[in-house]
């Protein structure tokens, strides 16, 4: 127990510079992935066929494979194949590496929940803003967006715990996230080696940050409760 | 010369035929009255004055300017088709409010869009606003909803709604306003609400084109009166001789059932 008390500052200080590059993850990949997903939402509702297709196989793939071999693939093809690393071999590489990765993979989920959200909206809500002279770009933002939004806080929250907790996916191309930092006290890191507990405090990380996560999405489907 | 003038107006969905050579004409501050069986294309009519159909074939006018033509595709332009939409109001049997909106901001949000293209609109922005939202305060108020502005649809009661779909219309301006099945979502109770306001309006000379299944409303409130069925226009006339002399045997069947329904 004294071995705790003398190790935690050391690894209290570690795993929050852990965790910090995890954050930045979760907030990069929902940045990029929200607007994208909207995008490629479109694309599954597109009139024109050849679109639809494409972007319907795209999303097929994405969803039908790991996450962790997306991750593997984006870092290790462009040095493997082409001879030409695009990533570079840091800490600023690996990052960019996953937050791609992270991006496309929760865009194609986050567009499927978008698409849901569109489609459930009464076909009535367009024909009232056409008729009063309004633009398709003025129907969406100024009259659906809102009750999209409404509609997909509940499964869109459920993604974005999952996202907190995927973050830890890209421990595989050796980010410098929570998980790693927790992992390096088992091999050796300043003075401490064999040490297994770091890596299970990990979990506390996660769950205050999804416990705020589940506030938060409280308070913004409170905020919504004004209209139906 | 009549406002609106529809010629040979003809609608498929698919093989099935809806709308078969539709003609009328409405005169300026006429009130006509589209009534029929389910099916038979009241409905259709009514979406395609609105361009939330298009027309196969035919071709409608107002004020003697061709709107729509069904064998010319350059009335299709996006820009072309929202603004020839604003000749007319549409007011949906569904209300289709837009909920996040108050019924004062339902009845503001497309003139507020529309205002931002007024090229004065930057320099004169609060005074365009202020204008818009006291037309649309006056309108709920005509409407009876003077202590209803700031509340959600949810809110408020069907009837209630509707008249707000109705002010909605109104603050467009348009030239025909056009009812579809205004009061069928509506209970027995609330329907009245809603009947008033549209003689209301007929008071004020709006020109307007009701589909209704209300007979009796149809008669006391309407210049003239179109049977459809199947698609055609079976029968068209001023609204007293239409429902006391009906001359085809079809609308006499129409109107027998109505009576017996009471």
């Amino acid at each position: 127990m004294d071995a705790f008390f003398e190790q935690f500052p050391v690894v209290f200080k570690s795993l929050n510079v852990g965790f910090l590059q995890t954050l930045k993850l979760f907030a990069v990949t929902l940045l990029g992935a929200l607007p994208l997903g909207l995008l490629i939402s479109f694309g599954t509702m597109s009139k024109n066929k050849a679109v639809r297709a494409v972007v319907k196989v795209f999303i097929w793939i994405i969803r039908g494979t790991p996450l962790m071999i997306q991750l593997l693939i984006i870092y290790y093809f462009p040095g493997l194949v082409f001879d030409n690393p695009i990533w570079g071999g840091n800490e600023g590489g690996r990052f960019a590496a996953s937050a791609v990765a992270f991006i496309i993979n929760y865009a194609c989920y986050f567009s499927e929940i978008y698409r849901g959200g569109i489609q459930s909206i009464p076909v009535g809500q367009d024909e009232a803003g056409l008729v009063l002279g309004m633009s398709k770009s003025q129907i969406f933002f100024r009259v659906k967006l809102l009750q999209m939004v409404k509609r997909i806080v509940p499964p869109m929250s459920n993604e974005i715990l999952t996202l907190v907790k995927d973050t830890s996916l890209a421990r595989i191309i050796a980010l410098q996230e929570v998980i790693w930092a927790g992992q390096s006290f088992m091999k050796g890191s300043q003075g401490i080696s064999g040490a297994i507990w770091p890596l299970f405090f990990t979990g506390v990380y996660y769950l205050v940050c999804n416990g705020l996560l589940t506030l938060l999405f409280g308070r913004v489907e409170k905020k919504l409760e004004f209209f139906r | 010369m009549s406002l609106l003038k529809v010629e040979h107006i003809c609608k498929s969905f698919g093989k099935t035929g809806v709308l078969k050579d539709i003609s009328f004409d409405l005169e300026k501050s006429g009130i006509l009255s589209i009534i029929g069986s389910s099916g038979s294309g009241k409905t259709t009519l009514l979406r395609c004055l609105n361009f939330l159909e298009r027309a196969d074939k035919g071709t409608i006018s107002v004020d003697g300017n061709k709107i729509y033509d069904g064998e010319d595709s350059s009335f299709l332009k996006p820009d072309v088709l929202r603004k020839n939409r604003l000749y007319f109001g549409m007011v949906f049997q569904s209300f289709n409010l837009f909920p996040q909106y108050t019924a004062l901001g339902n009845v503001m949000l497309a003139r507020q869009l529309e205002a931002k293209k007024n090229p004065a609109y930057k320099e004169k922005k609060k005074e365009i606003l202020e204008g818009i939202e006291a037309e649309a305060v006056e309108l709920l108020k005509q409407m009876g909803l003077s202590d209803r502005m700031n509340n959600y649809p949810h809110q408020l009661s069907g009837g209630q709604c509707q008249r707000v779909a109705i002010a909605r219309a109104l603050a467009m301006k348009p030239d025909i306003l056009c009812f579809d099945e205004p009061t069928s979502a509506l209970d027995p109770e609330l329907t009245g609400e809603v009947l008033r306001v549209i003689r209301g309006l007929a008071e004020q000379k709006a020109t307007m084109i009701i589909v209704t299944h209300e007979m009796a409303f149809a008669r006391d409130v309407s210049s003239e009166v179109m049977f459809m069925d199947q698609g055609y226009v079976l029968e068209k006339g001023p609204s007293k001789e239409l429902f006391e002399n009906p001359k085809e045997e079809r609308t006499k069947q129409f109107l027998a059932r109505f009576r017996e329904g009471g």
